[in-house]
C-alpha cells in the first residue's frame, strides 16, 4: 500500500503521521502540498491533524475547498483509500466524503489526554490487526471532536456496520464517562460505505512507540502496511 | 498633530532627565515618531535600565554554551552537531488586562525568539502565578490564560510539556505569565540579528501591521492603577495560524544561504527590530514605511513604528536571493515586502509619504540609553522557627489530606488537559509524569529534559536564598529524570525598581542565583526582566522563575515519578525537619513566616550527581525530588502517579513526626530501588545520606503512626480542586 500525506497550511501532525507510517511500512510517505492536483500512483491518501487554515471558519471547511481536494474526490470515486485523523476527519466531513459533523467538545474546552477506543470491526484495511471488540489506547487532542449526525444517519451507520471505533473504558464498556467529548453514540471513527475511507478523531499515530507511553495505535498502521 | 514637549515625553514614560538626553542627542526637538522611538527603546522593558548592572553578575559561560544572553535566545551544544535554543519571557501586564490574548501572544512571542535563530520549536512550558482563588478576578484570569496558552500552542503544533502554577494573594492584581520555548537547530546553522552589507535589502515578512499594541513596551514598564482596564488597546492580538506559516516559511528559507540577519518584531515592533539589528551590525538603516504591509488605513509613521502587531519578522537578505525568498513566502501566503536597505550613515531614517519622519543617530540611541544603579535596601533576615515548638494539631493523615488538596499542591490535570502535550510524537514524559518533561529528538537516541521552577514564598522571606533555591530546584528536577543539567533561562519578575526594598530583593536574588549557577556549572544563557509588577503600590512576591534544560544521551534511561510495586523507597539527603516557610506551616497553621530552608550547594551537587548516576545505571526505577510539602506529599505524588500504595517505616526519633514528614529541607530525593540495602551501602561510600523509609505495594498509603489512606482517596482529594473551582456545574452534579 503506497501512502501519501496531504499538507494544508496549518496542519501540524504530519511528522507524527509520517513516523508512524514509516515504522510500519518501511518507507517514508510522500508529502503532498495542498496546491498540488495530481496524486500520482498513491493507494492511500492520509490527511493528518492540525488546524488547517487556522480553523478560523468551521474546522476543515477551508481545506475541503483546497485545490488538492478535487484529486482526492476523484481518488475516492475510483475506490481509493483515505485516512483522515482529527482535523483530517473534520475535512472529510466538510468535503462530504463522510457523513456528519464534528462539533465543539461537550465541555467547551480543548481536551488533550489518553482515551480508549473499542474496535467495532476488525475486517477493514485499517483494522485487520485488531480484534473486533478489543480496545486500545490512543491520544486525543482536539477542541471540536464531538461527532454529530441526525438519527437517520446514525442508524444507517450502525446498521451498515460503518462505525469503526467508539470511546470506551479500558475494559471495552461504552459509558458516558468514557465518551470524553460527548460524541453521538460514543462514535470516535466512521467508515465510508465501501469501507475504504476512515475518519477518526483520536491520534493512533502518537502511540506507536513504548517510549512515548504505548503502542496502542501501531496495529492500525500495521494493518495499512499489510494491505 | 501632537506637540512634542516634556509633558508628552513624560506621558511616553521618559523622565525629564531622559528627555534632556534626547534633546542633546538630537540637537533639536524630536518629531513625534522620533520621541516614540526613544521612549520605547529606553523603556525598562527594552533597555533593562534598572537591571543591567545586576544581571552582569550572572555566570553565562561553560564550554557547551554557544550563545549566552544578548541574542534572541540562549544556545547550548547538546551533541550530535545539534544545539538547543531556548528562552523564557514574561507577558504579565497584558495577561492581566486581557488574559486570553495576553497569554496567547506571550507564547507567540517566545516562539519567534527561538525560531528566529534557526531552530524548530519542539516544546513549550509556562510558569504561571495567580492571585488567591478567593479573589473575584482570579478565576477569570486563570480561565483566560489557560485558554490563551492552549489556543496558541495547540494551533502552532508545538507541544506544551510542562510548567508550574502557584496561587498567592500577592498576585491578585498582577498575575505572572512566563512562557518558555525550546527549539533545536544544527549548531552550524544558527541565525543572528547583527545586520551587515551596505545596500542589502531590509525585508518585512509575516502579518500586516495594524494599530494593535502601540506602546505595549511602555505599558509593560509601569505600575497598574485602577484604570488598567483602559489599557486594553495596548494588548496585541495573536494569530497562531500565521505564526505556524511563519515558522515553516522561515525554516524553509533558513535552509538556504539567503539570510544575513533576522530578528522578530516583538516588543516595540519595527522600532526595536530595526534599531537592534542595525545597532549590533554597526550600520545605518533606511526604512520606507510606504512599503510596510498595513492592515488599517491612514496609519501614521508613529503608529507604524510603534505597533506591536504580532507574527512579523525583519530580515536582511543577500540581494541575489531576494526573489527566491519571496517565492517561499508567497507559497505560504505570507506578506513579503522590501521596506528599506542598510546604509553607511549610522542613522535610522524613516520616510513616509514623501516626508522624513525620523532621522536618529543609532550609536547614541543605543550607547546613551539610561543605565541606573538604583538604591537598594538589604532585605531583612527572618527568624528561624523552632519546628519542635510548632504543635501538630491534625496529625499526619489530616495534614496530608489538607496539603495534597490545597491549590498550590493539587493536581494540575485540569490545566494540562487543555494543552496538546503530544503533537510531534516525541513526548516521552508528559506533564505530571516526571519531575521534568522529557522530549526525544526525532530520529536520535538523545532527549531533552525541561522544567520551570521558583518558590516565591522563599524568595520573599530571603531573596538571596530563594534565588539560589529556584536554580537548585530546576537542577534537581532535571537530575531526577536522569538528565545532565546544561543551562537555564531566567525570568525575573519583581515590583517597582524605584523602591529600594524591591531593588534590594532583585540584587539579592541575583546574588543567590549566581552562586548556585556557579556551584552547579549551570549557566544563564538567556532571560527576561519584568519590573513594575505592582498594582496600586502593592508588589508581587519576588519571582525569579527559572527555566532549566538538561540532556539525556540515551532518552530510554529517563525515569518518572510513578512508583512501581514491590520496591524499596529510599530517601536521599538529610532531614532536619525544616518547617519555616513550608506549605505545612501555611496550610495547617495559617502562618507564612520563619526563614526558608537553607541551601547547601556542595551537598546539592554531591547528592544530585549520585542520584543521576544510579538512574543512568538502571538501579533507580522511579525518582521524585522532595520540594513543596515535604517527604509525605512527595510519596503521595509518587503513589498517585502509579496507583500503587506504600507502607512507611518509622521516622528517626530525633525529629518530630510532622517536621520529618512535612519539612522542606533541600537536596533530597525519593527513589525506588529493588534492593535498598546494597543501594544504601553505595550511597554511604559516595558520602550521600540515604535511608529506607518504606516499601511499595498494595493500594493504600500506610503511615508509621498507623494511619491509612487509600491511593484512590488521595487521588480524589488531589484532583478535586481545579474542576470544582472552575466549574460549579460539575460540583453540583457530583
Amino acid at each position: 500500500m503506497k501512502a501519501g500525506i496531504v499538507i494544508f497550511p496549518g496542519i501540524n501532525r504530519e511528522r507524527d503521521m509520517a513516523i508512524a507510517l514509516k515504522q510500519s511500512t518501511g518507507y517514508a510517505p510522500r508529502m503532498i502540498w495542498h496546491k498540488e492536483t495530481d496524486l500520482g500512483d498513491l493507494d492511500m491518501v492520509v490527511i493528518p491533524g492540525g488546524f488547517s487554515f487556522g480553523d478560523y471558519l468551521r474546522c476543515g471547511a477551508m481545506a475541503a475547498r483546497s485545490p488538492v481536494m478535487r484529486a482526492i474526490h476523484d481518488h475516492a470515486a475510483r475506490g481509493g483509500y483515505i485516512l483522515g485523523v482529527c482535523n483530517g476527519f473534520q475535512i472529510l466531513t466538510e468535503a462530504d466524503l463522510l457523513p456528519g459533523a464534528l462539533l465543539r467538545n461537550a465541555s467547551l474546552r480543548f481536551l488533550s489526554m489518553d482515551c480508549h477506543l473499542r474496535v467495532e470491526r476488525g475486517d477493514t484495511v485499517f483494522t485487520s490487526r485488531y480484534q473486533a471488540g478489543s480496545t486500545f489506547r490512543a491520544v486525543l487532542a482536539h477542541g471540536d471532536g464531538n461527532y454529530f449526525a441526525d438519527d437517520a444517519t446514525l442508524d444507517r451507520l450502525e446498521n451498515e456496520g460503518l462505525v469503526a471505533f467508539r470511546y470506551a473504558t479500558p475494559a471495552g464498556a461504552v459509558t458516558p464517562e468514557a465518551n470524553l467529548n460527548g460524541s453521538a453514540r460514543s462514535i470516535a471513527g466512521i467508515l465510508s460505505p465501501n469501507r475504504r475511507i476512515l475518519g477518526l478523531m483520536p491520534h493512533p499515530e502518537d502511540l506507536v512507540d513504548p517510549l512515548m507511553g504505548g503502542t496502542g495505535g501501531k496495529p492500525l498502521f500495521d494493518s495499512i502496511a499489510a494491505a | 498633530m501632537q506637540e512634542v514637549n516634556q509633558q508628552l515625553a513624560r506621558d511616553f514614560g521618559l523622565s525629564s532627565e531622559e528627555y534632556s538626553r534626547v534633546l542633546s542627542i538630537m540637537g533639536r526637538t524630536p518629531s513625534l515618531t522620533e520621541l516614540g522611538v526613544f521612549s520605547v527603546m529606553w523603556s525598562e522593558h527594552c533597555s533593562y535600565k534598572s537591571s543591567r548592572v545586576w544581571l552582569k553578575q550572572l555566570p553565562t559561560k561553560q564550554p557547551w554554551v554557544i550563545h549566552g544572553p544578548g541574542e534572541n535566545a540562549g544556545v547550548v551544544d547538546i551533541g550530535d552537531g545539534l544545539a538547543a535554543i531556548f528562552k523564557m519571557e514574561s507577558h504579565n501586564h497584558p495577561s492581566f488586562i486581557e488574559p486570553y490574548q495576553g497569554a496567547a501572544t506571550g507564547v507567540g512571542g517566545i516562539l519567534r525568539d527561538v525560531f528566529t535563530m534557526g531552530a524548530r520549536p519542539i516544546a513549550n512550558l509556562n510558569a504561571l502565578r495567580f492571585g488567591s482563588p478567593n479573589h473575584p478576578a482570579t478565576k477569570r484570569i486563570v480561565d483566560g490564560v489557560v485558554r490563551g496558552i492552549g489556543g496558541y500552542g495547540n494551533c502552532v503544533g508545538v507541544p506544551t510539556v510542562g510548567g508550574e502554577i502557584n496561587f498567592h494573594p500577592a498576585y491578585n492584581g498582577n498575575p505572572l505569565v512566563n512562557a518558555m520555548t525550546v527549539g533545536i537547530a544544527r549548531k552550524d546553522k544558527i541565525f543572528l540579528s547583527a545586520a551587515a552589507g551596505i545596500g542589502n535589502p531590509v525585508v518585512y515578512v509575516g502579518s500586516k501591521t495594524g494599530r494593535d499594541g502601540i506602546h505595549g513596551a511602555t505599558m509593560a514598564s509601569a505600575e497598574f492603577a485602577a484604570d488598567s482596564e483602559e489599557k486594553r488597546p495596548t494588548v496585541q492580538v495573536g494569530d497562531p495560524f500565521t505564526e505556524k506559516l511563519l515558522i515553516e516559511a522561515c525554516l524553509e528559507l533558513m535552509a538556504t544561504d539567503a539570510i544575513v540577519a533576522i530578528q522578530d518584531m516583538g516588543a516595540a515592533g519595527l522600532t526595536s527590530s530595526s534599531v537592534e539589528m542595525a545597532g549590533k551590525g554597526g550600520v545605518g538603516i533606511a526604512l520606507n514605511l510606504d512599503m510596510v504591509p498595513a492592515r488599517e488605513t491612514e496609519m501614521s509613521a508613529y503608529e507604524f513604528m510603534l505597533s506591536e502587531s504580532q507574527e512579523r519578522m525583519l530580515m536582511v537578505l543577500r540581494p541575489d536571493r531576494q526573489e527566491m525568498a519571496r517565492g517561499i513566502f508567497e507559497k505560504w501566503d505570507l506578506d513579503f515586502a522590501v521596506i528599506g536597505e542598510l546604509t553607511d550613515t549610522g542613522r535610522l531614517t524613516v520616510h513616509y509619504q514623501g516626508q522624513l519622519e525620523a532621522d536618529i543617530p543609532l550609536a547614541p540611541l543605543n550607547d546613551q540609553a539610561p543605565l541606573y544603579t538604583r538604591p537598594t535596601i538589604e532585605p531583612p533576615k527572618r527568624e528561624k522557627l523552632n519546628s519542635a515548638r510548632l504543635e501538630d494539631r491534625i496529625g499526619l493523615t489530616g495534614a496530608l489530606r489538607k496539603l495534597i488538596a490545597c491549590p498550590d499542591l493539587c493536581s494540575r490535570a485540569w490545566v494540562w488537559d487543555q494543552y496538546d502535550a503530544t503533537v510531534g510524537g516525541q513526548t516521552v514524559k508528559r506533564p505530571g509524569a516526571a519531575d521534568a518533561a522529557v522530549v526525544k529528538l526525532e530520529g536520535l537516541s538523545r532527549g531533552l529534559a525541561l522544567t520551570t521552577d521558583c518558590t516565591p514564598r522563599y524568595c520573599l522571606a530571603d531573596p538571596e536564598l530563594g534565588g539560589a533555591q529556584a536554580v537548585v530546584e530546576a537542577w534537581r528536577n532535571l537530575t531526577a529524570v536522569g538528565a545532565r543539567p546544561l543551562a537555564i533561562t531566567d525570568n525575573m519578575n519583581f515590583g517597582n525598581p524605584e523602591k529600594p526594598e524591591i531593588m534590594g530583593q532583585f540584587a539579592a536574588a541575583i546574588r543567590g542565583m549566581a552562586s548556585a549557577c556557579e556551584a552547579l556549572s549551570f549557566p544563564v544563557v538567556s532571560g527576561n526582566v519584568s519590573l513594575y509588577n505592582e498594582t496600586e503600590g502593592r508588589a508581587i512576591l519576588p519571582t525569579p522563575a527559572i527555566g532549566g534544560l538538561g540532556v539525556l544521551d540515551d532518552v530510554t534511561k529517563a525515569v518518572g515519578l510513578a512508583l512501581p510495586p514491590w520496591l524499596d523507597l529510599v530517601l536521599i539527603g538529610t532531614t532536619v525537619g525544616w518547617l519555616g516557610q513550608s506549605l505545612w506551616l501555611r496550610e495547617v497553621t495559617g502562618r507564612e513566616d520563619g526563614a526558608p530552608p537553607p541551601v547547601d550547594l556542595a551537598i546539592e551537587r554531591i547528592n544530585g550527581d549520585f542520584v543521576r548516576s544510579r538512574i543512568l545505571d538502571g538501579t533507580i526505577r522511579a525518582c521524585h525530588d522532595v520540594s513543596d510539602g515535604g517527604v509525605l506529599v512527595a510519596i503521595a505524588e509518587m503513589a498517585m502517579a502509579s496507583g500503587v500504595g506504600v507502607r512507611l517505616v518509622t521516622h528517626p526519633r530525633d525529629v518530630p513526626g510532622h517536621a520529618f514528614w512535612f519539612g522542606e529541607d533541600q537536596a533530597r530525593y525519593l527513589i525506588a530501588v529493588p534492593d535498598s540495602a546494597s543501594f544504601i551501602r553505595s550511597a554511604d561510600t559516595a558520602g550521600v545520606p540515604a535511608m529506607r523509609i518504606g516499601t511499595s505495594g498494595g493500594r493504600d498509603l500506610t503511615l508509621p503512626d498507623g494511619g491509612t489512606i487509600s491511593v484512590e482517596e488521595l487521588r480524589e482529594l488531589h484532583e478535586g480542586f481545579f474542576p470544582t473551582w472552575m466549574n460549579p456545574a460539575t460540583e453540583a452534579k457530583n
